[in-house]
Parts: structure tokens; C-alpha cells; sequence
């Protein structure tokens, strides 16, 4: 957007009338920090605020009002807007890194080559060691396996709704999946726990768990991947039925093309929706100290439920183990992402 | 996004009308799969409500309370007491803080990196806060009870120190932990991701003449961000705060961890106590006899009806909006 | 941190000890270390407060018997209770033990059966508290409940400054720390202040908090954390939580007999004191909460194994059912207890429990 910008500096030097010279903002944010720094140093206190916000309030409302004096109004506002965002950028950036690096510093510390290459038979919570093999498998599989299900039936019913969808039954459809979206995660696993293994359908297994997460995958897939087909010009679509191209076709062989950038990168965010969820798993599947690669029967463990299970367990070791495998999680999806995106920059047609 | 592409789509997607002969067969398939998978939504949709309806039964029959307004949970007891007055007050504050914090700001954010940010910069931002979204909630619960509640406590303070004539600051117990307050302010942070990456997604899809004919026009940024950005994604706006909601209401093992779990509707929310309906599945499910799993399905229940309602509600106000505005 | 080492130390040893005699191992009575082992695998689930020692055991098992392998889910003794029944798992874990209605279902999950409840983990619940100064805190029932009913909000009230005289107790509010989620653990301590202090503890005693007051954190580990991390606190956890603790003591408790101190022992004597009142090989037991013995400890809780003496299909494999709980209530499984700061079961009641465990058929 830095056109954005040069393009509207060269319009307002145009026409707008009496500006603030551009030494007013580090002007006026010393002048902030000056104000806050004597707040700090004498302690005398404007109700209770803490310096920091002092100093902030006084940057605001001293462009404020230096701007409106010199700019007019419009200018005014426009200043306070820019401060605005450029704070909630500050504000909201400050806890996402804070959280990021703590479990960077957490899960440092219990990262070495064992910790990748071993499971957690036969070891005692109270001992450090032990590894997250088999609850990395279990997530790969069963987030694998709800990618598997949840990718195409998400497409397919995305197609459905932008190429075919008329009527009442669109409707449904689509209000439903907005429905879908916000089912709390507790809920889908509710419903398989209830429904599919009390009942005997199912076992607990990988299977059940990759279930519940298609439940929570697929309304992602389907939202995504039709903002996406939306966006493929309509042109395109003509031309190849003008020609005679079955439609089936023009959908496989044109649009899905057309839009695969944007269908790889929704459906990765789709994995990385659920690759941390918990609580379904733990309702949908048993908990095991090793590798299971059956998906369909016995105990699996997942990344998510391994770190419940070993915070639940209370001794240093295994609190650790837990940040150690968070880390791990966060940076599988980190993985996932690398490879969305050069998936898609691969696939996307060239001519667009 | 706009309705008129979406029925162009639809003309353009009538196979008989173009080719003018029957639906050829692999049309005929490639539609009935299609149309399966989105079947296959309504389906699943209705045997969750079905499951839950049909589970949640015997514990409304066995409940000797009015399950609305009891605020006592005790339903393995004889006779079986329960109800979701404190569920649904906690859900209700906790999601209420956390919409109020995280709309704002992660819009802000979304309009940072879309029209103020360098755009390498704005893209490694982006990055970084779709991460978040991976981040396991047990992780959210556990630094929001140990690193980030011990830092906002003064913050808590200050605000019964000097907004404690207005009631729902003032704290009688002394003590500023634990409470629906911090709960909702960790759900903003967990919540602004969603809200921050779809608002995105949505402000970077303005048709660029929009943007430059406003700016031609001599608008400042501010200006060109209301008359041109605000109107054209409206609708995608509050379907990101409609999601953002979506997880703030169903969050389960970070709010279980962070809230002082107490049955009794608290309007101090300062103070610790408080619950949500789906921390209470989770502290409760383990030791829960078969009345109190079925009254705590009966709870997931009702907050499966709540999000059916919000998303109603969305829908209503997306279509009323489109209506009105002009950029469309 | 040291005592985390020495004990890593001990279980090493334990371990090898056990592999040893399984290596020699000639006689197989039912105490001793060389269960005759069962291969293929089981699913357990159940009681969380005996989740790390029933993974104790499931180590030393599987070292013995790599054959084997047993996975014991801690979601809470109520859903283990609800899966046995519902045939997921081979035996389930609970706190409290099936009674009524749900031994009912249990025995007719066990194709009559019966289900018995085995009593193998003992607990002492420990009142832990963060104080920076004060050693070897002494309380009554009566304190405690007042404490807890938050009645005494200050540590250097005269009733806790009367229990400990000489000790600096701060002028500070005490924090108070319960559980938020529902527990055995909560059951128990409950129970105990409603049957030692029933005039100062007027709240109704369950698996939920009911009291007002304090700060409720979920599960033990956050129990622990919360007072660990809280100066002037006070909470109540298993005693094995407190392995690893920087700043968190436990608290002496007087029951009328001097004050006891919370340690695998003190409270074996207390369990071993425990009534049967299950029938047959039903081992259902009746803690006495109010016991004035001297140098018994009166807070504990018992969990149990609840499993099919008979009926328990073969695919659930009952032989690794019985080998894995005769090894648990062998002598080295029992002693394994203690260096985890579990309680061991001892004396005439072990004998009863082995009598149940070798009652179990094994198809």
C-alpha cells in the first residue's frame, strides 16, 4: 500500500491547505514522553493512570488539538485515526509476542534430539526425558485424516453453493455452515462422544478424534474456498461454456485452477484451526504413552492431549514436556504454512 | 462478496440455459456430489441438534429446578438441582468483554496491515497472527493465569479504585484474580486473531479504483478508509466479529483454567468467580454422574441454540445492511 | 529440585530391582515382584488422584512384561466409571467407588460378575500453605473448616496463633485456595471437616466446592501451582503434589491425638483402619475421618479399581487385568507408592485386597 501512500501525499500537498511540518509528531511524542516520564519520576498521579498511558493520552490529545488549530478538522480526525491504528497494532502485538515467546523460552528448553525421537513408555512423570513421537504421529494422522475428509467435502459443497446453488436449499446451506463455524469445539466433541461411541459405532480411536475435527474443518473449508470460487472472473467461466466445455469440466479444468492459490492457502488455515484444539480430543480418543499408527482402533495420543495430559500431571518435568510439545505444535503448523504457500505459488496458472 | 457477481455466477450456472440441451451426465454427477456435500452440512447439523436434544432430555426431566433461572448446579444430587442462570451470565459477560476488545483492535490491526503498513512488513504481521491461531488453548489458559493475570491485576484494581461507584467494578472481596474480567480480556486475545485475519482478508479485497478515487478526491486516509473501505466490507466485517464471537462463546479450557468456577450469578466482575458453559463441561464432565452428564450436554444444548441465534442475528443485520449501502 | 532427584533415584532403583527379580524370580505368590506376565494391552480409565501412581506401575509392569502394554486415561472417576460400563475400558479407576444404581450397571456390564471395587491407591490429602517463615503448621479440624468457610480470614488470628505458639505468623489475609472442578479429592476433604467439625462446617459435603469465599483453581496441579505461586496461601492437593514445590509446606493436622504430620505412613495407618462395607470381595470402604489415634493422619482418601471378578470378554484381556493388579498390590507394587507420595494399603487389608485380585478370572 506504499502507493497508497505516495499517491496521497502528492494529493493533499496538492490540495489541502496550511499542513503540520513533519517535526510535529516527534515533537509531540517527546513532548508525550516528557510529561510521562515526570508523572513517573515525581508520582504524582492523575487518577491512578500509569505513566505510560498518561504520556499516550497527551500525545493523542496534543495532536488533536495541534492539528485542529492548524489543519481543521478533517486533518484532525485523520491524525487521530492513524494514532488509533498504529496504537491497537502496539496494544495487540504486545500480548500475541509475549505468548509466542514464552513458550519459545519454555519449549526451548526441553528440545533435543530425544525429545523428537521418543515417546513417553515407560517414563515416569517425575522424570525429565521421554519424547512426543507418538503424539506427533497422532496429530498427523488424525489432523491428516480430517483434512482428507473435510478438503473435499468442503470444495464439493463450496462448488455447490457458488456454481450450482439456487434457492431455498442455498440458503439453508449456506446459513447453516455460518451456524456450523461457531459449533464450539466441546460441542462436536460432544455430539461424536454421544452419538458415535457410547453407542458403539465407534472406539475411541484417531478415527473419531479426526471426526470431531471435521466437524469444526469442514464449515472453515467450505467459507474459505467459496470467498475464493467467487473471485474467479466470470469471463473465464463463459468463454470455456461458450466453447462447449461441459460444466463439470469448466469447474475441475478452469475454475478450481484458477483459484487453487487461494483454495490451498484456505484449507492450511483450516489445519491450523484445528491442529490445537483439545477438547474434542479428549472425549474421542484415549490416551496411550506410545505409538499407535492405527487410527481405527486402540489408544492414540495427539499433540493437544499430550500436553493436557502431562500440565494435569503437576511435576516440573512433565510441565515442561507440555511447553516443549506447545512449541512443537506451533511450529508443525509453521511447517504447514510454509508448504501452503509454496503449493500455491506452484499451482497458480501463470497468465493471471 | 457482492450480490451482483453472485447472480451472474448463478445465470452463468445454468447448465441447460447455456448448452441449450438436456444436463449432460457428468454434469448431472458432478452436481449430485456437489449438492451431497452440502446436504451432508445440513445433515450433520441436524444429528448434532438431534444427539443433544435427545441426551439433554432426561436431566430436564429429572431437574426439580427451572433450569433457567436455578443458579445452583448440583444435579447428581437427590433430587437433582440445576440450572444455567450462572452459565449463561458468565458466558454472556466473559464474551461481552472479549467483543468489546477484540472487535476494535482487530480491526484496527486488519486496517494496519492493509493500508498503513509496508506491505512486506504488513504480511509478516499477518503471518504472525494467523500463528496465533494454532496456539493450543490450554496454552492461552495457562500463560493468561501465570504471566498475563499477574500483570493486568493492577489494571483490575485501578478500575474498582476509580470506577467502583459504577457497580460492576466495585469489590467487596478484596481480591482481583480469577474473575470474568481477566476471562474475557484473555478471550480478546485469543479471539483477535479470527477477528483480525478475516477483517484482513476483507479490507484487502476494496476494489483498488474505490481506494483511489476516494483519495483522488482529496480524502485524507481516515476518510477514504469510511466512505470507501468501511461500506464495501461491512458484511465480511461482522461475519469476522460474528466468528470471533463464535470462539469467545465456545472456549472451553483456557476460561476453565482461568475463572474461579462459583455458582452464584456475581455482578462484581472484578471479583473471582463466575463460569461459561463450556468451562463448566469441562471441570464437570469427569466425575459427573448420568444425571450431570446429561445436564451438562442440556448445557452444551443451549449454547448451541445461542450460536444458532447469534448467526441468525448476523445474517439479519448483513442482509439489512446490504440494503442500505451504496457500494454494492 | 533435590528431592526430585532423590527420588528419580529411587524409582531408577525400584526399577531395576523389579528387573532383577523378574530375571531370578522362581515363586510366584501373589506378593511377590514376579507377576506372571500377560501380553497384549488394555485400556484403563478413571480417577485422576491416582493417575501418576497407576503410570508408575505401568512402567514397572511394562519393564517386566515388554509384552504388555496398559493405557490408563485420567479423565475424572466418573467418565472412567461411565466408560467401563460402557465396555471401552477393561477396569476403571474411581475415587468413591461404585455403589447402587452404578454397581448395578457395572455388574451387568461384567455379564453378572460381579464388579468389585479394590481399594489399591491410598492418598493423603495434604493442606499445603506458602508462608514464608512458618515451619511445621499445626491446625484442627475445627480451624481448618473455619479457614475454609473463610471465618478466619487472617493468619495471625488467635485461633491458628494458639495451635503455634513461637511461630511468626504474618498479619496478612489469607488467600484460600479450593478446587474449581469437581473431585474426589474435594469429596473427601469435605467429607472430613463435615465429620470432625460438623458445627463450623455447615456445607453441604461433595465432589463440588460449595463454600463461599477463596479462589477456585482446576485440578491439583493448579491447586498446587496457584499456592506455590501465591504468598500467604493456603489450598489442600495429594500429598504427591508437593514433590517438586519451591515455597509450598504441608501442614501438621492435630486430630486430638497430637499433631500428625502428612506422610505416606501416617495416613496408611489411617486406611488400614478403614471398615469394609462392600460384600464378598466387594472391598468398599468406610474411612473413619474423626480417628484420635495418634500419628494417624486423618485426611485421606482411598481409590479404587473397579473391575469384573467374572464376565469380562476375552478381547478385554481379563489375564492382563489380574497380572497388572496383582503386580499392583504386590509388596514392590505397594512400595512403589510411598517414593511417589502415594499411601500404600497395608496390613490385614492388603491381604483382603490380594484375595480379591487373585478372585479374578482370568477369561
Amino acid at each position: 500500500m506504499s502507493g497508497v501512500d505516495a499517491q496521497q501525499a502528492e494529493v493533499e500537498g496538492h490540495l489541502s491547505g496550511r499542513r503540520l511540518p513533519r517535526w510535529s509528531t516527534p515533537a509531540l511524542a517527546g513532548g508525550a514522553l516528557l510529561v510521562g516520564l515526570i508523572v513517573q519520576l515525581t508520582g504524582w498521579t492523575v487518577v491512578g493512570l500509569a505513566p505510560g498511558v498518561v504520556a499516550a493520552i497527551v500525545f493523542l490529545l496534543g495532536q488533536a488539538i495541534t492539528s485542529l488549530a492548524i489543519e481543521g478538522r478533517r486533518h484532525s480526525k485523520d491524525r487521530i485515526a492513524t494514532t488509533l491504528i498504529y496504537a491497537t497494532f502496539v496494544v495487540a502485538l504486545t500480548p500475541l509476542l509475549w505468548i509466542l515467546i514464552t513458550v519459545l523460552v519454555k519449549g526451548l528448553s526441553v528440545f533435543d534430539w530425544t525429545f523428537f525421537t521418543s515417546t513417553m513408555r515407560n517414563v515416569s512423570p517425575r522424570q525429565p526425558g521421554g519424547g512426543i513421537l507418538h503424539a506427533f504421529l497422532g496429530t498427523l494422522e488424525q489432523v491428516g485424516i480430517a483434512t482428507l475428509v473435510s478438503v473435499p467435502v468442503g470444495l464439493l459443497a463450496a462448488i455447490y453453493l457458488v456454481e450450482f446453488g439456487k434457492g431455498r436449499l442455498k440458503f439453508w446451506i449456506s446459513f447453516f455452515v455460518d451456524v456450523m463455524t461457531g459449533v464450539p469445539s466441546i460441542v462436536a466433541g460432544l455430539f461424536i462422544y454421544t452419538a458415535l461411541i457410547l453407542t458403539g459405532v465407534l472406539q475411541q480411536s484417531g478415527f473419531a478424534a479426526a471426526l470431531a475435527l471435521c466437524i469444526l474443518m469442514i464449515p472453515v473449508v467450505i467459507r474459505s474456498s467459496e470467498e475464493m470460487l467467487k473471485i474467479v472472473p466470470n469471463d473465464l467461466r463463459e468463454a470455456a461454456l461458450a466453447l462447449g466445455v461441459p460444466k463439470w469440466k469448466v469447474i475441475l479444468r478452469i475454475v478450481v485452477p484458477t483459484a487453487i492459490s487461494g483454495l490451498i492457502t484456505g484449507a492450511m488455515l483450516a489445519v491450523a484451526r484445528v491442529a490445537g484444539e483439545t477438547a474434542p480430543l479428549l472425549l474421542t480418543t484415549f490416551l496411550a504413552q506410545d505409538i499407535n499408527l492405527n487410527a481405527f482402533n486402540g489408544s492414540q495420543t495427539s499433540l493437544p492431549t499430550f500436553i493436557w495430559d502431562q500440565i494435569s500431571r503437576g511435576t516440573t518435568s512433565s510441565v515442561n514436556r507440555a511447553w516443549g510439545a506447545a512449541l512443537a505444535l506451533i511450529l508443525f503448523v509453521l511447517i504447514i504454512y510454509a508448504a501452503a504457500r509454496i503449493l500455491a505459488a506452484r499451482f497458480t496458472p501463470k497468465s493471471r | 462478496m457482492s450480490t451482483s457477481t453472485d447472480e451472474t455466477a448463478q445465470s452463468a450456472a445454468d447448465p441447460a440455459g447455456i448448452s441449450g440441451t438436456a444436463i449432460r451426465a457428468g454434469d448431472r454427477n458432478f452436481l449430485g456430489l456437489s449438492r451431497g456435500a452440502g446436504i451432508l452440512v445440513l445433515a450433520v447439523m441436524a444429528a448434532i441438534a438431534a444427539f443433544l436434544v435427545w441426551k439433554a432430555i432426561p436431566s430436564l426431566q429429572a431437574d426439580s429446578a427451572n433450569f433457567l433461572t436455578e443458579q445452583s448446579w448440583l444435579p447428581d444430587q437427590t433430587p437433582s438441582v440445576f440450572g444455567i442462570a450462572v452459565l449463561a451470565f458468565g458466558t454472556f459477560v466473559t464474551a461481552v468483554i472479549a467483543m468489546l476488545i477484540a472487535v476494535p483492535i482487530g480491526f484496527g490491526i486488519a486496517l494496519f496491515i492493509a493500508f498503513y503498513a509496508r506491505p512486506r512488513f504488513g504480511k509478516a504481521l499477518g503471518f504472525i497472527v494467523d500463528l496465533l491461531a494454532a496456539v493450543p488453548s490450554i496454552i492461552f489458559g495457562l500463560w493468561g493465569l501465570y504471566n498475563f493475570m499477574p500483570a493486568v491485576t493492577s489494571f483490575a484494581r485501578w478500575l474498582t479504585e476509580y470506577l467502583g461507584w459504577i457497580p460492576i467494578f466495585a469489590n467487596d472481596k478484596q481480591l482481583w484474580t480469577k474473575s470474568l474480567l481477566m476471562a474475557g480480556l484473555v478471550l480478546a486475545i485469543m479471539v483477535l486473531p479470527t477477528v483480525s485475519a478475516i477483517s484482513r482478508e476483507v479490507f484487502v479485497q476494496v476494489p483498488r479504483m474505490h481506494i483511489e478515487a476516494s483519495l483522488a478526491l482529496g480524502a485524507t486516509r481516515w476518510e477514504m478508509i469510511k466512505m470507501a473501505v468501511f461500506p464495501f466490507s461491512r458484511p465480511g466485517m461482522i461475519s469476522a466479529a460474528m466468528l470471533g464471537l463464535g470462539r469467545a462463546l465456545g472456549e472451553t479450557i483456557a476460561v476453565a483454567l482461568i475463572l474461579s468456577a462459583v455458582f452464584e450469578v456475581n455482578t462484581h466482575i472484578t471479583e473471582p468467580g463466575g463460569n461459561s458453559f463450556a468451562a463448566n463441561i469441562a471441570l464437570k464432565w469427569g466425575e459427573a454422574g448420568e444425571v450431570g452428564r446429561s445436564a451438562l450436554i442440556a448445557s452444551g444444548l443451549v449454547l448451541f441454540l445461542i450460536t444458532l441465534a447469534v448467526n441468525m442475528i448476523a445474517r439479519w443485520i448483513i442482509a439489512r445492511r446490504k440494503e442500505f449501502s451504496g457500494a454494492n | 529440585m533435590k528431592l526430585t532427584r532423590i527420588l528419580i533415584g529411587s524409582t531408577a532403583a525400584c526399577a531395576i530391582v523389579l528387573t532383577l527379580s523378574a530375571c531370578g524370580g522362581g515363586g510366584s505368590s501373589s506378593s511377590s515382584a514376579n507377576a506372571d506376565c500377560a501380553s497384549g494391552s488394555i485400556k484403563a480409565a478413571g480417577s485422576s488422584a491416582q493417575g501418576n501412581a497407576i503410570t508408575d506401575w505401568i512402567n514397572a509392569y511394562q519393564t517386566q512384561c515388554p509384552d504388555a502394554t496398559i493405557d490408563y486415561q485420567a479423565i475424572g472417576s466418573g467418565a472412567g466409571v461411565e466408560q467401563f460400563v460402557a465396555k471401552q475400558t477393561s477396569f476403571a479407576g474411581t475415587d468413591s467407588g461404585v455403589k447402587d444404581a452404578d454397581l448395578e450397571k457395572a455388574n451387568e456390564r461384567c455379564s453378572g460378575g460381579p464388579a468389585i471395587n479394590i481399594p489399591m491407591v491410598g492418598g493423603a490429602i495434604a493442606v499445603v500453605y506458602n508462608l514464608a517463615d512458618v515451619d511445621g503448621l499445626i491446625l484442627t479440624s475445627d480451624v481448618l473448616a473455619k479457614i475454609f468457610a473463610s471465618t478466619i480470614t487472617k493468619w495471625n488470628d488467635p485461633a491458628i496463633a494458639g495451635l503455634n505458639a513461637g511461630k511468626s505468623l504474618p498479619d496478612a489475609t489469607i488467600a484460600q485456595f479450593h478446587r474449581s472442578d469437581s473431585s474426589g479429592t474435594t469429596d473427601n476433604f469435605t467429607k472430613y471437616l463435615t465429620a470432625t467439625s460438623p458445627s463450623v462446617w455447615t456445607f453441604a459435603p461433595g465432589k463440588d466446592w460449595t463454600a463461599p469465599g477463596g479462589q477456585g483453581a482446576k485440578g491439583s496441579d493448579q491447586v498446587i501451582a496457584s499456592v506455590d505461586g501465591t504468598v500467604n496461601s493456603i489450598g489442600y492437593v495429594e500429598l504427591s503434589y508437593l514433590d517438586g514445590m519451591q515455597n509450598t509446606k504441608a501442614a501438621l493436622i492435630d486430630n486430638g491425638g497430637g499433631p500428625v504430620e502428612a506422610t505416606s505412613a501416617t495416613a496408611a495407618t489411617t486406611i488400614a483402619a478403614a471398615t469394609v462395607t462392600g460384600s464378598g470381595n466387594d472391598l468398599l470402604l468406610k474411612v473413619d475421618y474423626t480417628t484420635k489415634a495418634s500419628g494417624a493422619y486423618p485426611i485421606v482418601l482411598v481409590t479404587y479399581e473397579v473391575a469384573c471378578q467374572k464376565g469380562l470378554s476375552t478381547d478385554q484381556n481379563p489375564a492382563l487385568v489380574k497380572s497388572f493388579l496383582t503386580f499392583a498390590a504386590s509388596d514392590a507394587g505397594q512400595s512403589q507408592l510411598t517414593t511417589s507420595g502415594y499411601v500404600p494399603i497395608t496390613g490385614s487389608l492388603l491381604a483382603k485386597v490380594r484375595t480379591a485380585v487373585s478372585s479374578l478370572a482370568t477369561s
